[in-house]
């Protein structure tokens, strides 16, 4: 955790968000400081792969108001957003099939400098390499989480939308992440991770926010995550 | 019944030249539907536009400037005429198909069909239904030149090639570049590739200009071969539909080949069974749709 506090890269006030008919957040508040690991925990359905979403604008409609690195974005569109740093790794992965996967991981352009070259990626993700001519979707499920991942990395975005990236996946692999996530932080990414599995979060984050039926209902620092955990299990429902 | 080979090669190379055509259109059809999830019913109005910019260019274009003895050339309206038609169909994606996209697909055929309808009765307004002949073919393009099996128009032979060409490098541009990357990923999930940086809603302004721009370059290639007529579009589309539905929307080379080998089975058919020649392809429209619904290169959805 940074010893000063740091600037805010990510501010959210009062963000309403609607698909269709139903209204699915209301009203939520909530911040991110430059180089923090923020997780949004909750049920499914809770909202939190939604505040993503809204954060890049991939909602039907959203109100309130969202600041990245200090500039408005409610009235953006995704693309300007996300050339504003925001890298985004959706829970289905969005891995493109019609796409090999040197292809895949090229794709996002580069909107800033300072993101890492395709030889470290390849560095850091060794089997990607090997398979950089197969089809995005042939690779396995972790494979495709890495790619997923990979692809944010190269383009310059510092703060790291990630959803639910453990997700069905073999404990070796949950250990790999809980170990690239260690590395990204330490090289100065800003992260948002949604996650459903809590001891991958409790062990990396320094806040986290717990979501519920579409609003914020606490916000738990690390060091109070011991004292909080009983009611923690109550809002997760485990 | 006698068949000579020569008869059954020279139906073949009609055929080919008829199935170019077709894959130059189903291939513009298809690009636009993959991004667009539109179907362009207005897809044979631009083709028959663009043979009309090629036409109006060679013979009114002058008189209406001033200087009767001007003709746009032939090779001047290839390039002219799909960028004057890309253009309007940009300006079309951008007042109107840009509204349609949050509503049933449904709404985007019936403004395309609209529009196609329009185009065609002003065009019959002015000019004559069957047809004016288009007399800009360039000196170096007349002739017949000697395939050792028959005689073959120099014209058809021409058309015919950089039909294929022009197929070939838009395949190309698709499947193996960089733009084409964004395209593909695009049609397969355009908020996430916005999400990425790209501005996708000029990516798809752009690929309803390029889809247009396509017929309206197999609309100048087909000028001096066919008659120029308002109604050579919808005369062609209803065939070109098929020859979608046959292949599928899903791939760019599965059009290009469907086109290319229905034309030439109409071409056969001419040959072997003439009375069917104008029916096959529907056809075997209705034998690919009970045995493969989605198209021989499609994908079910």
């Amino acid at each position: 955790m940074p010893e000063a506090p740091a600037k805010e890269l990510l501010s959210i006030s009062n963000l309403h968000a609607h698909y269709g008919e139903s209204h699915i957040l209301h009203g939520i508040d909530l911040s991110v400081r430059q180089g923090e690991l923020v997780t949004l925990l909750g049920r499914n359905g809770a909202g939190r792969t939604t505040i993503l979403k809204s954060i890049l604008g991939l909602v039907e409609r959203r109100t309130g108001s969202i600041r990245v690195a200090g500039q408005e974005t409610i009235k953006l569109p995704p693309f300007r957003i996300a050339r504003l740093g925001v890298g985004y790794c959706p829970e289905e992965r969005g891995i493109f099939s019609r796409l090999n996967v040197e292809e895949n991981l090229l794709l996002p352009p580069i909107i800033k400098s300072g993101g890492m070259s395709l030889t470290e990626i390849y560095e850091l993700f060794t089997n990607l390499l090997e398979r950089k001519k197969s089809m995005g979707t042939s690779l396995s499920g972790g494979e495709q989480q890495m790619l997923a991942m990979a692809r944010i990395l190269r383009t310059g975005a510092d703060l790291l939308l990630l959803d639910e990236i453990t997700e069905g996946l073999a404990p070796v692999i949950v250990q790999a992440l809980g170990k690239l996530i260690r590395q990204l932080k330490k090289r100065g990414f800003t992260i948002i991770l949604v996650e459903q599995n809590f001891h991958f979060a409790a062990d990396l984050a320094d806040r986290h926010y717990v979501v519920d039926h579409g609003t914020i209902v606490e916000m738990i620092p690390m060091e109070a995550l011991g004292a909080s955990m009983d009611r923690l299990s109550g809002y997760l429902g485990v | 019944m006698h068949l000579s080979y020569q008869m059954v090669l020279a139906q073949l190379m009609l055929g080919l030249n008829n199935g170019a055509f077709y894959a130059i259109l189903s291939l513009g059809l298809a690009v636009i539907f993959g991004l667009l999830n539109i179907i362009n019913f207005a897809h044979g109005a631009f083709y028959m536009l663009g043979a009309f910019v090629a036409l109006i260019g060679y013979t009114k274009l002058g008189p209406l400037l001033g200087m009767p003895d001007f003709h746009m050339n032939y090779w001047a309206a290839l390039l002219i005429s799909p960028l004057v038609v890309g253009l309007l169909g940009v300006l079309i994606e951008k007042t109107m198909l840009k509204r349609l996209y949050k509503v049933d697909h449904l709404y985007g055929l019936l403004l395309t069909f609209g529009l196609a309808l329009i185009l065609q009765g002003i065009f019959t307004n002015y000019f004559n239904v069957s047809g004016t002949s288009y007399n800009g073919k360039p000196e170096i393009l007349r002739g017949v030149v000697n395939l050792k099996f028959m005689m073959f128009p120099t014209y058809r032979l021409w058309s015919i090639g950089l039909s294929l060409g022009v197929c070939f490098v838009t395949w190309f541009a698709i499947e193996r570049t960089k733009l084409g990357s964004y395209l593909r990923a695009g049609t397969e999930n355009p908020g996430l590739v916005q999400a990425f940086g790209v501005n996708v809603p000029l990516m798809i302004t752009l690929t309803y200009g390029f889809g247009v721009g396509l017929a309206a370059f197999a609309g100048v290639v087909a000028a001096p071969i066919y008659s120029v007529s308002p109604i050579m579009g919808s005369e062609m589309i209803i065939t070109v539909f098929a020859v979608v539905v046959i292949g599928g929307m899903g791939s760019i080379m599965g059009s290009i080949w469907t086109g290319l080998s229905l034309g030439m089975l109409e071409g056969l058919t001419k040959v072997i069974y003439p009375p069917a020649a104008n029916t096959v392809i529907f056809f075997m429209m209705i034998l690919v749709l009970l045995i493969k619904p989605a198209g021989l290169f499609g994908k079910e959805q």
